[in-house]
């Protein structure tokens, strides 16, 4: 399959999808793999865990949305896009963006522009839980959306 | 009928995932709103939000999107995935 999405509860393997990118035709001369993980926050602030919530199928159509998107805009061979969704730890794997071309401008790019776009775009909603000191309680929360964010997706 | 869904912190704020409108006879998305807050007359404020957003039949929507029975509508607060 030229373009993977996924969205699953379960983790990912590296490795295994570094290998799935690679063309077996030879003509692959640049991967690209992208994994973003669950950040703790700064002590004495300790995250707990994290909730995922996410659309079903609009998400996975918002994905392949941006695999089509990304292949138009650039010269790709295969692209995977894997995010998880459910309860996640600190430095759990949380998503994958992989993009294989036979130049590495392209999967450099195309992988940054996927990523942008999946963060201001694809239905995906993250609950903290976190303790604010060691002492104290846990306390969950709605993460807020970025300004910063908004503003790397703007640029593609 | 439109199945109408509520997702994140919005689905909390309401207590409710999902609804059923029935007897729609509008046409866009700011006249389900109409129709859904006199159902709901203690949801206006939370409709009248900025950042909320809208998908219609799981794509991106606006509030002057065409709608029409049989079709899927969410609502929901800005993505926070990656």
């Amino acid at each position: 399959m030229r373009n993977l999405v996924r969205v699953q509860t379960d983790d990912f393997d590296l490795n295994k999808e570094y290998n799935r990118l690679i063309t077996t035709n030879s003509t692959c001369g640049a991967v690209v793999l992208f994994s973003g993980l669950v950040r703790d926050f700064i002590p004495p602030q300790q995250l707990v865990s994290l909730e995922l919530e996410h659309y079903p199928l609009m998400t996975e159509t918002m994905l392949g949305k941006l695999s089509m998107q990304a292949n138009a805009r650039w010269a790709l061979q295969r692209t995977t896009i894997i995010h998880r969704t459910g309860k996640l730890l600190p430095s759990d794997q949380i998503v994958l963006v992989g993009v294989s071309s036979a130049h590495r401008t392209d999967a450099f790019e195309a992988a940054q522009f996927i990523m942008d776009k999946l963060k201001t775009s694809a239905p995906f909603w993250k609950k903290e839980t976190l303790m604010p000191n060691p002492d104290s309680k846990p306390e969950s929360y709605w993460v807020s959306d970025k300004d910063s964010d908004e503003q790397l997706a703007q640029r593609w | 009928m439109i199945k109408v869904c509520f997702f994140a912190e919005l689905r909390e704020r309401l207590g409710c995932a999902e609804l059923f409108v029935q007897d729609f006879s509008g046409e866009n998305i700011n006249q389900l709103k109409t129709f859904i807050v006199k159902q709901h007359p203690h949801w206006e404020k939370i409709f009248l939000e900025k950042k909320l957003l809208i998908a219609v039949n799981h794509a991106m929507a606006s509030n002057d999107t065409a709608i029409a029975a049989g079709d899927e509508v969410a609502f929901f607060p800005p993505v926070t995935g990656g």
